[in-house]
């Protein structure tokens, strides 16, 4: 159990006797994760200011994360948090958990990020949505693979060596600095796509809804980040 | 103009099949394709690795997470409009 469990906070007792009634249709099941911030949330509605400091720090990381990638600065990123919580608070009622709270709350970041936009009177609203970075070049250098005059064209010359205990080897602190690093430099889109997917494991229907994407192009922008930090580990495992 | 990619011999290559892989995991490649890419990844080792790569890294990335906390001055901002939404403000 995680340390939440642990310290039993007020909130978690409040919980039991706030429960909304359960809705009628079954999702698929719940991980703990969703089943806690659901408990924080019946909390939440009950006042309980231990819920909302709670959730606010558990969502922290990945709110600033969704408006750094609607290209937000430090400060402004910091801002545009705190209007989606107070948001958030406003629109608690309406709140059916139709979606899961984090998708909820990126909805309202983006919303808050657009209007903070209009009011700056910015003419591309989100350098995220703006185009570019979709479908030019190769995501592999075309020198690793066999030529036209080659006994195998199009065919690896340079092929990928197999990496070992890959899990145990990027799981290391060193390398979640480096994939940090290497996430930061990626071009804009690609990154916001790669963040709310694979960082922060939406699926690829919300990351189209937030991002104004097609599915297309949301898969095109996703394979070219995820392509990049392949090959940006390869170079540290291999080096 | 004709793709130099598509030889008589219908196949994915192991350039193509780079380009292939976001597709192939996503679930989004038309039933002949797949096909292609599947009876690839059966005769190129060196695919697989490529594949086995790109999935390694993919698991690896919600690891790039980072636990930000908010500033003790945004906290404490966020707290006083907790308590003005409480009292119905």
């Amino acid at each position: 159990m995680s340390a939440l469990a642990a310290e039993a906070p007020a909130w978690r007792y409040r919980a039991a006797c706030l429960e909304s009634p359960q809705p009628v249709e079954e999702k698929e099941p719940l991980t703990t994760h969703e089943r806690e911030d659901a408990e924080l949330l019946s909390a939440l509605r009950g006042g309980d200011e231990s819920a909302f400091t709670e959730l606010v720090r558990r969502y922290h990381g990945p709110l600033v994360h969704l408006a750094r990638s609607f290209g937000a600065g430090e400060a402004v990123a910091e801002e545009i948090v705190q209007e989606t919580w107070l948001g958030a608070l406003r629109g608690l009622d309406r709140f059916e958990q139709r979606s899961s709270l984090k998708t909820w709350l990126f909805g309202i970041l983006k919303n808050q990020a657009r209007a903070r936009a209009r009011r700056e009177r910015r003419t591309v609203p989100f350098s995220a949505f703006a185009g570019g970075e979709g479908s030019d070049g190769p995501t592999v250098a075309a020198e690793r693979f066999q030529g036209d005059g080659d006994n195998w064209p199009d065919h690896w010359a340079t092929p990928p060596r197999p990496w070992e205990d890959p899990h145990r080897r990027l799981a290391s602190l060193e390398a979640r600095e480096q994939l940090r690093s290497a996430i930061a430099a990626l071009p804009e889109r690609q990154r916001a796509v790669v963040t709310l997917r694979d960082v922060e494991g939406l699926d690829a229907a919300e990351v189209c809804e937030l991002l104004e994407l097609s599915e297309g192009n949301q898969r095109v922008l996703l394979h070219r980040g995820r392509a990049a930090m392949r090959s940006t580990l390869e170079g540290l495992i291999d080096a | 103009m004709p793709d130099r990619h598509h030889t008589e011999v219908e196949e994915v290559t192991c350039r193509e099949f780079v380009e292939l892989v976001t597709d192939y995991l996503e679930g989004a490649l038309p039933d002949r394709r797949l096909e292609l890419v599947e009876q690839h990844l059966v005769m190129c080792d060196w695919c697989k690795t490529y594949l086995e790569q790109f999935e390694a890294t993919v698991e690896a990335l919600p690891g790039a997470a980072e636990s930000e906390s908010p500033s003790r001055e945004a906290e404490r901002a966020l707290l006083a409009g907790f308590r003005e939404w409480r009292a119905g403000g």
